[in-house]
């Protein structure tokens, strides 16, 4: 499986990402510059989390003017699985790939440390190798995490099946304690936490890992096994 | 030229953390009539003159500048000082 990460000017969690899928995941993986990037010939999208253009104006409005989100539009309307982790989710929100916005963090603060989470929804293509209503731990590491929606949205969300993960204590004031939803779709998820920076027992949790595994499984099933 | 003034404030309803805490301080030193306080953001753009400048400040906040989820906007255009 090949897995494009996608690199903006301010990404800082790049190489986690890569770590994740190269090293821990062990397949291939590219870091692939915003600008040059041609996303056709790969099997997932990975959006890090960072700064992207130093979040002016709001974060990841300015990442999501960017000439490739017309491709990363076209490649998720061919059902390619893209993961957005933090200003990835972000960017994803503000190019409408995904509904809702963000906010600033409810305290305020910029927190930075471990959360545990519900896997509110293990049927999609990122969460298959998780158990139904399981509670894992990963790092969230962010200033505005408060995910965001209007009533109508929220509804539509939960209609849907589409919250993925919620937070077992909210941290950051998160609308319906989400953590990360995905597209209607499902093959376009955005989370807060940080799943790359949790998979092996090195870096104090390997909770992240099977998120990875979940894509590559589902990847293998879709486009191998029926080969 | 024209100067457009662009104010962005968070939509009714949507919680407003900043703002909290401003009106905290404010109640702390004694200006305790302040009941509510909304943090926003202002912008100021010189644009060349044209025909539908309304309309292209119009599909600029909604493309970029003001997030609609969020956030409401509203400005006025002015005759630009030469600068």
């Amino acid at each position: 499986m090949k897995f494009a990460v996608i690199v903006f000017p301010g990404s800082n969690c790049d190489r986690d990402m890569y770590h994740a899928s190269k090293d821990a995941l062990g397949e291939e993986a590219d870091l692939v510059w915003y600008a040059d990037a041609n996303l056709a010939s790969y099997d997932a999208i990975l959006l890090p989390g960072g700064f992207s253009y130093g979040d002016y104006l709001r974060t990841g409005a300015i990442a999501s003017t960017s000439t490739i989100v017309s491709q990363l539009k076209i490649q998720a309307d061919k059902g390619v699985p893209i993961l957005g982790v933090c200003n990835g989710f972000q960017i994803l929100l503000e190019s409408g790939l995904l509904p809702g916005a963000m906010l600033k963090n409810k305290n305020l603060k910029f927190m930075c440390r471990f959360e545990q989470l519900m896997v509110e929804n293990n049927h999609t293509i990122f969460t298959t190798a998780y158990g139904e209503k399981e509670v894992i731990s990963l790092p969230i590491a962010h200033g505005e995490g408060n995910y965001y929606c209007d009533p109508t949205a929220l509804a539509s969300l939960k209609a849907n099946n589409q919250i993925v993960f919620s937070y077992v204590n909210n941290p950051n004031g998160s609308v319906a304690d989400i953590a990360g939803i995905v597209n209607e779709r499902g093959n376009v998820l955005g989370m807060m936490p940080h799943p790359e920076r949790a998979v092996e027992a090195l870096l104090g949790c390997d909770d992240g890992l099977k998120l990875f595994k979940s894509m590559l499984e589902n990847w293998r099933e879709a486009y191998v096994a029926g080969a | 030229m024209k100067k457009v003034k662009i104010h962005i404030t968070l939509k009714e309803g949507v919680l407003d953390p900043q703002g909290k805490a401003v009106q905290g301080s404010l109640n702390t030193l004694g200006y305790e009539a302040v009941q509510k306080v909304r943090v926003g953001k202002y912008m100021e753009l010189y644009v060349e003159d044209s025909a539908n400048i309304e309309q292209q400040i119009e599909d600029m906040c909604v493309k970029l500048l003001a997030n609609p989820v969020i956030e409401d906007y509203h400005y006025t255009v002015e005759e630009g000082v030469t600068q």
